[in-house]
């Protein structure tokens, strides 16, 4: 993979760990940078976002959608769990925010979509996570981490998981340092 | 025409029985709220659980209080989105298959349009005497809800703002572009630790403070110029930063140095805190008066624009008494009436279900048992480019 210049990205890469983390100073830019991603996200990809209230994993999804091409309104999915959208591809949109025990997601038979013809994009992701457990959408994801920044700025820490996360995250830093230049 | 309504579509399990749309035979509720308060929100697993365990026996005492028997009833309806998928399907499924083992007609409801209809309902008792009188009127009851309308559908899951020129025709203005309103209350409230459900919660909080006291707290309305959209996210981040900026200040205590917050809103916390406290309900006022303001200056405007006789509100957060307040002040004087359900059917509720049915069956729809839950289910939202 290359990395991403300029002071404005950073990526570094070991065998364990691989990440890129990039500062994003408002919502609209937050939206780009999903919007970024969509753009290289192919079917059966999920990518898996944590964050407090309010720290942008909503407006994040709104630019993935925008990648994919969805016309439709990207919005909360925490009361309905998920929300389905037509793009270039299937987005499927969990908030697991009421999700109590990972083995609901296969109660709810949410585990279909995960192989599905989409890509997944997991708000709280972490509450269908179980340390040591393979998890439920497989051993390939992109995570990223939502972070306070300076003022109302956030820092979005990117980080992959097996080779299909490497994948996405060679890619989204190669988008970035683009347009960075 | 007498239809059992079974609503399923995410914490309550409901069956009623309406008559024409319009009068309420029975109505029978199994709410799962105070399992749901412990955990903040709705648990989708055990709301299913629950609700399998629920539906029979709600239906058959819906049956039981109004009096009848199956031979009674000329149809059968069930909601099959939007919602949560596996609540969804117990509703259904019990739906489906005693339309079939009764051998009466099916129809499956959309739980926005439903909430829409509940403003046909009047309760049994409430100065209407029958079907006839619920729609045409009689003394306390106006009658049936007049064509244009605009319609107001606010709850946990949805904002949206829609013209309706007459039954079964929806034009979607606008709606939320990241939280629903009910789902900023219950955000806000948890964050302000004033429990589940947020709504409420909220409105009696904010109805404690001393309104002669001026609030010390202004937050933010995102107002989404030139579009009849909604935004409540970055208010419920404004709550949040401000609670953040008014601990930092009791933490340091009092005449300690304080660490100024990294945020506007932080910086107003903290502020707020040091001259002389913010309070939850100064809090809880400032976020419903920034909802109120922008729910109620939205539609007001589409209702001039549109020219419509009637505003209904629809949706659990149509209870909220600071917005119907200021929507009467405001669309009083432009001779446009405001309608609400009662209290009662303005959150989920069964009786919505057999009413909204009743509009579809009159008509001779009719689903088949082969029809599937959908849970990212839409009003058949027509474009109003191509409206004539």
């Amino acid at each position: 993979m290359s990395s991403a210049r300029g002071d404005n990205a950073r990526s570094s890469a070991s065998a364990e760990s691989i990440h890129l983390d990039v500062p994003s100073e408002s919502v609209e830019r937050t939206r780009r940078l999903g919007a970024l991603l969509g753009g290289l996200l192919a079917r059966g990809d999920v990518v898996l976002l944590h964050g407090e209230l309010g720290a942008g994993k909503t407006a994040f999804t709104q630019g993935v959608g925008r990648g994919l091409g969805v016309t439709a309104t990207v919005n909360s999915p925490t009361f309905t769990i998920l929300k389905e959208y037509a793009g270039r591809l299937p987005l499927y949109h969990f908030d697991l925010y009421r999700i109590e025990d990972p083995g609901e997601l296969e109660t709810l038979g949410f585990a279909d979509y995960f192989a599905g013809d989409g890509v997944s994009v997991i708000e709280w992701a972490e509450c269908g996570e179980v340390d040591g457990e393979e998890a439920p959408w497989g051993p390939d994801a992109l995570r990223v981490r939502f972070e306070r920044g300076a003022d109302t700025g956030r820092l979005l820490h990117f980080s992959a998981i097996g080779s299909g996360g490497r994948r996405l995250l060679g890619g989204l830093a190669d988008a970035v340092a683009r347009e960075v230049g | 025409m007498r239809i059992l309504g079974i609503e399923s579509s995410c914490d309550e399990t409901g069956a009623a029985i309406v008559a024409d749309g319009r009068v309420i035979l029975s109505d029978v509720v199994a709410s799962q709220a105070s399992i749901h308060e412990r955990y903040g929100g709705v648990v989708p697993e055990v709301a299913s659980r629950q609700q399998l365990s629920a539906v029979i026996p709600v239906v058959e005492t819906a049956l039981e209080q109004a009096g009848l028997g199956w031979g009674d009833l000329d149809g059968v309806a069930a909601t099959y989105g939007p919602g949560l998928a596996g609540s969804l399907l117990v509703g259904l499924t019990v739906g489906k298959t005693l339309a079939l083992a009764r051998g009466l007609p099916f129809i499956g409801i959309n739980h926005l349009e439903a909430h829409i209809y509940a403003n046909w309902l009047r309760p049994v008792g409430a100065g209407v005497s029958g079907p006839e009188e619920a729609a045409t009127g009689a003394a306390g009851w106006p009658g049936d809800p007049a064509f244009p309308l605009l319609a107001l559908v606010i709850s946990g899951a949805h904002s949206e703002l829609v013209h309706i020129p007459r039954h079964g025709r929806y034009e979607l203005l606008g709606q939320t572009r990241d939280d629903a309103a009910g789902e900023a209350f219950d955000k806000v409230a948890r964050v302000l630790a004033l429990g589940y459900p947020g709504g409420p919660a909220i409105q009696r909080a904010a109805a404690t403070r001393d309104p002669a006291r001026k609030n010390p707290l202004h937050l933010p309305r995102a107002w989404l110029p030139g579009t009849y959209d909604f935004s409540f996210s970055g208010l419920k981040t404004a709550v949040s930063q401000i609670v953040e900026g008014a601990e930092g200040v009791e933490r340091a205590g009092d005449g300690g140095e304080i660490a100024p917050g990294t945020s506007r809103y932080e910086r107003e916390g903290a502020a707020a805190a040091r001259a002389g406290g913010v309070t939850a309900a100064d809090l809880a006022a400032a976020f419903q008066d920034s909802v109120v303001d922008v729910l109620a200056t939205k539609t007001v405007r589409a209702a001039k624009e549109l020219g419509v006789r009637q505003v209904v509100l629809a949706g659990g957060v149509a209870a909220n008494t600071a917005l119907r307040a200021r929507l009467d002040a405001d669309l009083d004087p432009l001779g446009v009436a405001l309608r609400y359900p009662p209290i009662a059917y303005c959150t989920d509720n069964a009786a919505m279900i057999a009413a909204a049915a009743y509009f579809h069956l009159r008509l001779g729809e009719r689903h088949g048992y082969d029809l599937d839950v959908r849970p990212g289910l839409q009003l058949p939202f027509a474009s109003r480019a191509t409206a004539t």
